[in-house]
């Protein structure tokens, strides 16, 4: 019997993988010492953990485990990386350039840089979601310091040309971040060949538990160093003070070692899954999936539907746990800012759904959903004046609409 | 956002979806709202001439759930009344009666002028002068 509703938001946070807890179990309880605890087996058992952790997680992403520093998420991560290299890195300049599709954590991080007096480039992106690489070249000027670009976007899954991206920087002396959070553990990810010079994730986005991230820091060609934003003990190569989580560290290196391992199947089995929903959906006319649909992450598909109403829909969809933006947005009723980057109308991009899939999500879940989105938009629509003035040929952007 | 029992109850079961012919003389038609708004609601009514009864209503809602239970809720009280009773309707009782949000009042204001912009296009139409207090929406 399928249990209802059917949670599809796991670009907001996914469930924990059972693997995952148990690993973690011993942490909260036996194994308690602190990590920096050097005088005692408490302290030690604990560091060995997070050390291990490290090497999980390295193996992940093809760093070196001592260029992981352990963070609350990726929130926190995007901020100690954008600020930590405004700050350490003054003297070159102050000048940042980031996409207008970032998530709050590194949009609102570089409105804080503004208002310190740095200078922030936002670039736009094309229909697809992509930024372009000729604009972000011309935007480069000696000033510049970061150029920071996510891998794949949280609300339509749009991977950027990230090497190429990495390249230009590095041809202008400039370190290159990236907020991996939707990317790590979905595709490879590999630091080295990609250029990352730092890079944000968290453990919640791939079968670990919410509050622990990460941030990688690059260690050679070039040697990279953020200014601490907390002050304290100095823990973390005195990058990020605070007593290691380690039952969570110990989680996110589990969540990283069965990314690793299982990856190319989970991919296989999610693309395929997310494939049928967005091709039964798109049998609805009217209806378009919004971002790259060739430069994408296999578990996510963003589809928009015209003449429905998001508020109406996402009400119509009551079984289905999906969002109409990012978490972080949807309690506002402002439509997705990232869709109308990609030059959606207002009425088209709250229209939207974000579907996610996970490890756990099933077939019958998804046959499940496809029904039940089509039922709801379907009997939407047929209350819907706007689509009975489509479907009588008339053009809706030259009625005189009376304003409220 | 938790809507009540009515809303939820008009939004599922929503009454007299529908279309009326909008070329008869006696059928008038209220189209309010905009896309970019979020709602648009068309209201529309069929009026018996000898008695100025209102004998049929229909709605097409593009909206929240409260715009739809706003616009069946509607129609629902139309029938049966005559046009000056519609006339007399008034956005507080719809909220009242659905137990709106003070966020979604806006839904009964447009239900409202949806109501008056239908009576106004049948006035126009059978060579009464148009209201004054509703604006002409289109």
């Amino acid at each position: 019997m399928l249990k209802l509703p059917i949670y599809l938001d796991n670009n907001a946070t996914t469930p924990l993988d059972p693997r995952v807890l148990e690993a973690m179990m011993p942490y909260l309880t036996e194994v308690f010492g602190n990590a920096a605890s050097r005088n005692h087996p408490f302290g030690w058992a604990a560091e060995e953990a997070v050390d291990y952790s490290r090497e999980q997680i390295a193996s992940l992403i093809n760093c070196d485990s001592k260029e992981i520093i352990f963070t609350s998420g990726a929130t926190e991560s995007d901020n100690l990386g954008i600020k930590g290299v405004f700050e350490m890195y003054a003297q070159k300049g102050n000048h940042i350039i980031t996409a207008t599709t970032e998530h709050k954590a590194v949009l609102d991080t570089c409105k804080h840089i503004e208002k310190l007096g740095g200078r922030v480039t936002y670039l736009p992106v094309n229909e697809e979601g992509l930024i372009s690489l000729a604009e972000l070249e011309a935007a480069i000027t000696p000033e510049t310091i970061l150029v920071t670009i996510m891998y794949g976007n949280n609300e339509t899954g749009t991977i950027q040309p990230i090497r190429e991206i990495a390249a230009i920087a590095h041809k202008h002396g400039a370190l290159f971040m990236s907020d991996g959070t939707q990317a790590v553990g979905k595709i490879p990810v590999d630091v080295i060949a990609d250029g990352i010079d730092i890079m944000a994730f968290t453990a919640h986005k791939m079968y670990g538990p919410k509050g622990v991230g990460a941030l990688y820091v690059r260690r050679k060609n070039p040697r990279v160093k953020v200014t601490a934003q907390m002050d304290g003990g100095g823990h973390e190569r005195g990058m990020r003070s605070g007593t290691l989580n380690v039952p969570g560290i110990v989680g996110l290196g589990k969540a990283c070692e069965l990314a690793r391992l299982e990856m190319a199947a989970d991919t296989a089995r999610l693309s395929a899954l997310r494939d049928k929903l967005e091709r039964e959906l798109l049998t609805l006319e009217e209806s378009y999936v919004n971002g790259s649909r060739e430069h994408r992450l296999p578990h996510v598909t963003n589809i928009s539907f015209k003449y429905v109403e998001g508020e109406g829909l996402m009400m119509g969809v009551k079984d289905l746990a999906v969002s109409s933006g990012s978490a972080c947005t949807s309690a506002s009723l402002e439509p997705s800012y990232v869709l109308k980057a990609l030059g959606l109308s207002d009425d088209l991009a709250h229209s939207s759904l974000r579907f996610g899939l996970s490890r756990f999500t099933t077939e019958e879940q998804i046959d499940y959903a496809i029904n039940h989105v089509k039922e709801a938009v379907t009997k939407l629509r047929e209350m819907s004046p706007l689509w009975e003035m489509f479907k009588e040929g008339i053009d809706l952007s030259k009625i005189e609409w009376a304003e409220h | 956002m938790a809507y009540s029992d009515k809303v939820i109850d008009h939004y599922s079961n929503p009454r007299n979806v529908g279309t009326l012919d909008k070329s008869k003389k006696n059928v008038g038609t209220g189209l309010v709202g905009a896309p970019e708004c979020g709602d648009v609601m068309r209201l529309q009514i069929e009026v018996d001439e000898t008695t100025n009864t209102i004998t049929d209503a229909k709605f097409k809602t593009f909206g929240c759930g409260s715009a739809i239970a706003s616009s069946s809720l509607a129609t629902e009280w139309l029938k049966g009344k005559t046009v000056d009773e519609a006339l007399a309707i008034d956005n507080m009782e719809i909220v009242e009666e659905l137990a709106l949000p003070p966020v979604k009042i806006h839904c009964s204001v447009l239900a409202e002028d949806a109501i008056k912009s239908a009576i106004n296009d049948y006035r126009v139409k059978n060579g009464m002068p148009a209201l004054e207090e509703s604006k002409a929406h289109h």
